[in-house]
């Protein structure tokens, strides 16, 4: 195990690196200069706001320096939002970005778990098939479609939920929540499916029903466990999928997190705001995976060689 | 049913006898067909404004109506098929073409090339590209050619771990081994008999792709940072619609169709495949 971690680690250490590097590099290569847009700025001012921002510097000096805060939490002052820094922006944003994620990932794990594990135990009866088929519908219908139709008919249409906002009206969480965890809903539901299919069938499942133990301690205490790998191992690149989600859905439902953040610095062209989030959404990306790989060699011993 | 010792024919039986990659495939020869002759029936020019007409629902002179600016979303929706399935395609192809290659070399080699090859897989599976196409689209502007290059180099790496896990298993059987023997060269061995024989899944694979790639587009024009007015796609269309749904919902709901049932029919397609190419499997 600790082999394993430390294996993992070593590979997550170079994938950093050349992350920030390569977003470094990107956004100094970016075509004219952070402050060409800026109305007629003479050469004395031009060349104090180079100075301030560290830009008169030779690039591989201010890579080292942006290194030096990145490892330190720090990400520089954003070009948009002048006095405040990337580290404030992503903190305001943050906690609001992981509450709708915490939010559509519950969801997901309970609708899809649910629905999993009854297409399992009742395979190709209706139990099975009609969740099934409406998994397919959740994956293939995209959260750019979701958000506005679940907004046009529940918002609009019925004028049940609030169209917009995050905890300024009661029941403005629930849209968003639906819009980005539906997908999620439908890839757990199956996985747990497939999980349970392989472990249901083994024979220590057999044994455990031979014992005359009733089948709802089979399912939940014995089969769960090993049945749930495939949707613990899929969380880490589902919490992957939540940020970049987070990107859409935070921007039509008008929630003031990092995803809308984000959007809003590349329309900016806020290049440090841009350049920072990136490290921070990859860093964060990395560490979620890194993190479902280990839980899930720690729940199965095969994936631990 | 007529005995056939052909597994391309044998395939195709079972895909079409699946209910679903059947409507998948009608569809999307649908589309596609109608996405090439685009330029030669549609109705209207797609930047073809008519301000006194402005925004109308759908009627017989404009069946699916018309945009705020009076622009027919028909036409607006055929030439956006065009964009959304060109990048969907031809990233696709891009993909295909690197990580069949690479993932052929890699598990050809074997040893210390095939170690850092997937080592240098490994460290890229873990970047997470989204990011990247994005600040891409940021830095570079937004263009068409630049968007299929990123996501196709994206998408790439599963297919290499795919066609390298083939490859391992097929170099080391018998006809392989023959061709050795007869001083086939490596090239020939490879592009003779490795790739034709590891194509199955990878078509599979592909199949797949292509609506995650279609998704990607449309995902980064809706955002505002994928294909810009007054070309459409897709994806633009819908942000278009969701934008003005409050009063004109036509604009939201006819793309919003078209472009779910398209990703639809390539997911059928490929389970179908899959399932078709693979007897095993059921």
């Amino acid at each position: 195990m600790l082999n394993l971690i430390l294996k993992r680690i070593g590979i997550a250490i170079p994938v950093l690196l050349t992350v920030v590097t390569l977003t470094f590099l990107m956004v100094h290569s970016a075509p004219g200069g952070p402050f060409d847009e800026e109305k007629a700025v003479t050469p004395e001012v031009l060349a104090k706001l180079n100075a301030k921002y560290n830009l008169d510097q030779p690039l591989i000096i201010q890579y080292f320096d942006y290194l030096k805060g990145v490892v330190q939490g720090d990400f520089g002052p954003s070009f948009r939002y002048p006095g405040r820094s990337v580290t404030e922006l992503i903190s305001i944003g943050l906690p609001i970005t992981f509450e709708l994620a915490f939010y559509s990932i519950l969801f997901a794990l309970a609708v899809g778990i649910f629905a999993g594990i009854l297409g399992a135990l009742r395979p190709n009866t209706p139990l099975d098939y009609i969740p099934m088929s409406t998994a397919m519908i959740g994956i293939c219908v995209p959260s750019i479609i979701l958000g506005p139709s679940l907004t046009l008919v529940f918002g609009i249409w019925l004028e049940w939920l609030p169209v917009s906002g995050w905890g300024d009206m009661p029941g403005d969480k629930l849209l968003p929540t639906l819009t980005l965890g539906t997908a999620y809903a439908a890839y757990c539901a199956r996985l747990t499916r497939g999980g349970m299919l392989e472990v249901l069938n083994q024979d220590f499942i057999r044994t455990a029903r031979a014992k005359g133990l009733s089948e709802s301690r089979v399912v939940i205490v014995h089969a769960l466990r090993g049945g749930l790998t495939p949707v613990i191992a899929f969380l880490g690149p589902a919490m992957a999928g939540l940020l970049a989600g987070s990107f859409v859905v935070e921007t039509i439902f008008g929630i003031p997190g990092l995803g809308r953040f984000y959007v809003e610095a590349a329309f900016n062209r806020d290049y440090t705001m841009i350049l920072g989030s990136s490290i921070f959404f990859s860093f964060l990306i990395i560490l979620f995976n890194l993190i479902s790989d280990l839980v899930a060699a720690a729940l199965n011993p095969k994936l631990r060689e | 049913m007529e005995v056939s010792n052909n597994l391309w024919s044998d395939a195709l039986d079972r895909l079409i006898s699946n209910k679903f990659s059947l409507f998948g495939l009608i569809y999307l020869t649908f589309i596609v067909v109608l996405a090439l002759l685009t330029p030669f029936i549609a109705p209207y020019d797609y930047a073809l404004q008519d301000l006194d007409l402005g925004p109308s629902g759908p009627s017989w002179e404009h069946w699916l109506g018309t945009d705020i600016l009076g622009r027919d979303l028909l036409t607006r929706m055929m030439y956006g098929s065009r964009i959304s399935l060109m990048v969907g395609f031809l990233a696709t192809t891009v993909a295909l073409f690197i990580g069949v290659i690479w993932g052929t070399v890699a598990g050809f080699s074997g040893g210390k090339v095939d170690t850092g090859m997937m080592r240098i897989v490994d460290v890229l599976y873990g970047i997470p590209f989204i990011i990247f196409v994005i600040l891409l689209m940021v830095i570079f502007g937004r263009n068409l050619v630049l968007l299929f290059m990123a996501i196709g180099a994206v998408e790439w790496l599963t297919m290499a771990r795919i066609v390298r896990s083939q490859v391992m298993s097929l170099s080391k059987q018998e006809f392989v081994m023959a061709a050795e023997a007869m001083g086939v060269s490596k090239s020939g061995i490879i592009f003779g008999h490795l790739i034709p024989n590891a194509i199955g899944p990878v078509i599979v694979y592909a199949t797949l792709t292509v609506p995650q790639i279609m998704l990607l587009e449309a995902f980064l024009s809706f955002l505002g940072l994928g294909v810009q007015a007054p070309l459409s796609s897709w994806g633009l269309l819908i942000r278009d619609g969701a934008i003005t749904m409050e009063e004109y919902w036509w604009l939201l709901i006819f793309p919003s169709i078209a472009f779910s049932l398209t990703l639809f029919s390539l997911n059928f397609i490929g389970d179908g495949l899959r399932d078709a190419l693979d007897p095993r499997a059921n």
